[in-house]
């Protein structure tokens, strides 16, 4: 067994994290980052930061993942990172040349206390930031939050920072992507396209991280939300923020600092999110829904019905972050199947709201969010009473083989398997793809430990 | 081939790479970048800080400690005091195999541990916390062993790690608990948490357990080999067909009793230089037991290696059996060889990584007829390019000046060498055993080639640029990169779920993996047949 000390007996723990649900702030950060066209990351703090942030976010992306670090050493720590950053930000520009550095902080110089704001005055002063050119920044204690919260925080800050209001309004609809795959963010910009809705997305991932292999390394590739588009949604009619947790704050900054008006929903995973996606956007946009994408969501209902029974009643666990189990749990429930442990190591209000909502009808469903909601809980509840589904990160894989439980593979990271940055798991396109896994998963298990008359040729 | 390292003027890049620099920064990397010649090696300058924002491949003392040297033990719960980052980051993302001996014996090396510290533990001090989860560890699994390392925060609040690790120890003595102070910040790179957990297995598990029951007459250590892959199975499979026992292998497929027994072996190897010299050198001193560096890493240095543990023992048996393993296990690997050499021969390579990995990967390259241009390490020293010689000269600098330096004495009962001066002269003189002696990485490099210590990303794309390697060797931060201009890169971090590459099983599986990139026809896809020059598109003429 991979998991061998894992046994069914919970104990109250007060101080001891097993398997996390989560990571830190900074990771989620310089994800947000990348999201932004010619822009570096940058983690002020110890090397080890970076190289870790850059080699989960390689892992699960399976493609370059650039950012620099301001290499603190023991007298940095002592003495601030003052000299360190306006280094950084001096050699970077120098030799990379980026559009805009982002630059996040560490629990590192977080306790130290080193003053952003001051120190990138002072690379200024000094003439590291050349004309045109920005150094924007957020604060990301990696002892607050996760690194959903370091997403956010990265994202108000590119509102903050670039986002303008001009008299001339445009008749544009922001749309704030939370943490998903850059395929999920092509779903809904491609749903939105099919409403004639204009719309302009931030941060935008399509294009940076599933980047075509043409022979040339690209430092900054196509893709990304262009600064000048940050500076334009500032003069958008209305925004709508995808998943609370990653992008309410990034609208209410737009709201205060632009007067743009906001609606926070949820990421659009499974039919009923969708709907209310479509709808939000037909609303504030003034466009119809156009047939086409009715079909879409019918295929979709067919493709349920025809798996109907193979999904009722099937027990799932799940883990992630709130803006992603929310709607995936409603989805699990609105195709009768029973989710019966979720848990997140993100502390979120959303979460503990949606989920008894959600779940009302299964009272034998566990959920938890927050410090200690790891997958060692989880991995206990199981141990309990088993499951017939897992849907997770990587770190999940351990739990099926030791309990030789179906497992599909959503959130992050996903290190080991690839196509999850092309294949979205949003709109109904997504919905179908994640059901179909789903179902795919569990058939397979089936047809291999089945007695042999009970093998069928057909679903 | 000496005309193709001339032929490329590899000594052209140095002065093409520091144009792009700000002044400061090219005075600096210039130092780093050195052209070869293994008849007088030159200085590099290495093991000093990075310069911020130049994009490096290097991590931070944490990850040395807790990642490398102690994360493959499996029978310890390794717990991180701090946010829950850096535990997240470290958890089953090297690929240390591990075998436990029994399907209930311990292995926590699929678990995250952490406090998982958060603001109020910032602002009022860590240590009831981590008391706290010590206990509920020992409550939930009962370990042998539990090992705290430290995270920046720790350090700058003043959480003090070692008194809590006694005080628990006092609460559970049935639990060998120590800590370690690896805070990220520390060194310049992974290479001072190496240092850092060696002094601390030196101090807390070396010499525990004087009753190791031998299976053969003779017994080794094998320090600085971590099992990525399953490397440390082959070699613990070599020693048992050459029946030697392998009483630690530090720390690839470790448990806490190897550590423990390790004073009792006879010889010690040393894989790594970089990661365990400290420990080698401390069993010598302690204990007297006599190392050497050693390589596993290619199918003729492996035979080396074995032929030197049969000559140290100078036993005619034992020397008759090493050479009858070397004469079968070399037949599938020269029909590897040749096979994959049909492919492989007079391509070239570059290799950037680690602290011995740039250096031993050369054997097998070249066992492939492949050229190696260019190589460098992470986070090597000196004396890992130019050879142990060099360690008297080198400067202490204030980065490594705080790195706990411990002295070592010999132990009153148990020091007992295990060959005199005068026996290791005769061994070194006819055999060309390296006693405390490691030649480095550029005494095996030939003339003209470069090597660059702590490769920026732009040296990096500068190199493939100015003369495109056909493999590329480095990290998953690298991979993505080099591939996208259509240069195979292959992981010698973790292999890219290959392995194992060590002794001759090895040698033969990489033949293979190198082979299958070779033939690999992807890269050859790149460009659309309508992007192609061959490709013309014809117009109508009345356009």
């Amino acid at each position: 067994m991979l998991l061998r000390h894992t046994t069914a007996k919970e104990i109250d723990r007060k101080a001891l994290t097993i398997n996390p649900a989560k990571t830190c702030q900074p990771i989620g950060a310089m994800y947000a980052a990348l999201g932004f066209h010619g822009c570096l990351p940058h983690s002020h703090g110890s090397q080890g930061c970076c190289a870790y942030h850059r080699s989960a976010l390689s892992r699960h992306f399976r493609e370059p993942i650039m950012a620099g670090t301001s290499s603190f050493s023991e007298g940095s720590s002592v003495f601030g990172g003052q000299a360190n950053l306006v280094q950084a930000i001096d050699t970077m520009f120098t030799v990379y040349n980026p559009e805009v550095i982002a630059v996040h902080t560490t629990c590192l110089s977080e306790t130290i206390g080193d003053d952003m704001l001051a120190i990138i005055s002072k690379a200024d002063e000094d003439g590291c930031i050349p004309k045109g050119k920005s150094v924007i920044y957020c604060n990301t204690p990696s002892y607050v939050g996760t690194h959903v919260t370091g997403y956010s925080n990265m994202v108000t800050s590119f509102v903050k920072n670039f986002a303008t209001a001009t008299p001339k309004k445009r008749n544009v609809i922001n749309l704030v992507a939370g943490w998903m795959e850059p395929s999920d963010m092509a779903e809904i910009k491609r749903l939105a396209k099919v409403m004639e809705a204009r719309t302009l997305m931030f941060p935008d991932m399509t294009g940076v991280l599933d980047a075509p292999l043409d022979g040339h390394y690209k430092m900054y590739p196509k893709g990304g939300t262009t600064l000048e588009e940050m500076k334009l949604s500032g003069d958008s009619k209305f925004t709508i923020g995808l998943g609370p947790m990653t992008t309410e704050a990034a609208c209410i900054q737009m709201d205060n600092k632009c007067k743009v008006k906001f609606e926070v929903i949820d990421i659009p995973i499974g039919f009923k999110a969708t709907d209310r996606f479509l709808m939000s956007l037909s609303r504030h946009a003034n466009v119809p829904i156009p047939e086409e994408l009715s079909d879409e969501r019918g295929q979709l209902i067919d493709l349920i019905s025809d798996s109907a029974r193979h999904l009722y009643g099937k027990r799932v666990a799940l883990w992630g972050d709130p803006d992603t189990l929310v709607p995936l749990t409603e989805f699990l429930v609105s195709m009768d199947m029973k989710p019966v442990y979720i848990v997140s190591g993100t502390a979120s209000k959303y979460f503990d709201e949606k989920m008894p909502v959600i779940l009302k009808d299964i009272p034998e469903a566990k959920f938890m969010c927050g410090e200690r909601a790891d997958m060692f809980r989880m991995h206990q509840w199981i141990k309990q009473e088993g499951v017939d589904l897992l849907i997770g990160n990587t770190y999940g894989k351990y739990i099926a083989r030791d309990e030789d439980t179906p497992f599909v593979r959503f959130g992050f990271p996903i290190a080991d398997r690839p196509g999850h940055n092309y294949f979205p798991k949003t709109g109904y396109k997504g919905a179908a793809n994640l059901l179909t896994q789903m179902v795919d998963a569990m058939l397979d298990k089936f047809d291999r430990v089945c007695d042999e008359e009970k093998v069928e040729f057909q679903m | 081939m000496a005309n193709l390292i001339e032929d490329l003027k590899l000594d052209e890049f140095k002065e093409e790479v520091l144009k792009a620099y700000p002044k400061k920064v090219a005075r600096k990397r210039a130092k780093s970048i050195v052209v070869n010649d293994p008849d007088a090696i030159p200085v590099i300058q290495a093991n000093v800080r990075t310069i911020p924002g130049i994009i490096t491949q290097r991590g931070c003392t944490y990850a040395g400690c807790k990642g490398v040297v102690l994360g493959p033990t499996r029978d310890i719960v390794n717990l991180t005091h701090g946010p829950i980052g850096c535990g997240f980051y470290s958890w089953l993302t090297r690929r240390n195999q591990t075998r436990p001996a029994t399907a209930d014996a311990p292995n926590y090396m699929t678990y995250c541990f952490s406090t998982d510290m958060q603001d109020s533990n910032i602002v009022f001090g860590g240590e009831e916390k981590l008391k706290q989860a010590i206990r509920e560890a020992h409550e939930l699994f009962h370990p042998k062993g539990i090992a705290i390392f430290s995270t920046c925060p720790v350090g700058l609040i003043g959480d003090d790690v070692h008194r809590v690790a006694r005080h628990m120890k006092e609460e559970f003595p049935d639990c060998n608990i120590f800590g370690f102070s690896c805070e990220g910040y520390r060194g310049v790179s992974q290479s001072a948490g190496h240092h850092i957990a060696n002094n601390g297995l030196y101090k807390n598990l070396i010499g525990r357990n004087d009753n190791y029951k031998r299976k053969y007459k003779y017994a080794v250590n094998v320090l600085g080999e971590y099992n990525i892959g399953g490397d440390a199975f082959v070699i613990e499979e070599l020693f048992d067909k050459i029946g030697v026992d392998l009483i630690a292998t530090m720390s690839g497929n470790s448990t806490l009793e190897q550590f423990e027994s390790a004073h009792t072996a006879d010889f010690s190897l040393v894989m790594c230089h970089r990661s365990i010299n400290y420990v080698a050198e401390m069993l010598e001193t302690s204990f007297g037991i006599p190392w050497a560096k050693a390589n596993f890493i290619g199918a003729e240095a492996t035979a080396k290696t074995l032929r030197k543990v049969g000559e140290y023992f100078g036993d005619q048996e034992l020397i008759d059996r090493i050479e009858k393993v070397i004469e079968e296990e070399m037949v599938p690997v020269k029909a590897a060889a040749e096979k994959a050499r049909k492919k492989t021969e007079g391509k070239t390579a570059m290799l950037f990584v680690g602290g011995s990995r740039a250096h031993h990967y050369q054997e097998l390259f070249s066992e492939l007829g492949m050229e190696t241009l260019t190589a460098g390490y992470e986070f090597g020293h000196r004396d890992d390019y130019e050879g142990r010689r060099v360690i008297p000269t080198i400067q202490v600098d204030a980065d490594s000046r705080n790195i706990e330096e411990i002295t070592v004495h010999p132990d009153p009962t148990r020091f007992k060498p295990r060959k005199t001066e005068e026996e290791l002269k005769q061994l070194k003189e006819a055999f060309d055993i390296e006693f405390n002696e490691y030649k480095g990485l550029m005494h095996d490099m030939k003339k003209g080639t470069l090597a660059i210590d702590d490769l920026s990303h732009y040296e990096m794309e500068k190199l493939i640029e100015m003369y495109k390697p056909d493999i590329f060797c480095a990290g998953v931060k690298e991979k993505y990169v080099v591939q996208k201009m259509g240069i195979p890169l292959k992981q010698l971090h973790n292999y890219d779920s290959g392995g194992p590459y060590a002794g001759f099983a090895g040698a033969a599986n990489f033949y293979r993996d190198i082979e299958m990139i070779s033939c690999s026809t992807i890269f050859k896809q790149m460009k659309a047949p309508w992007e192609r020059e061959e490709y013309v598109e014809a117009e109508y003429v009345f356009n």
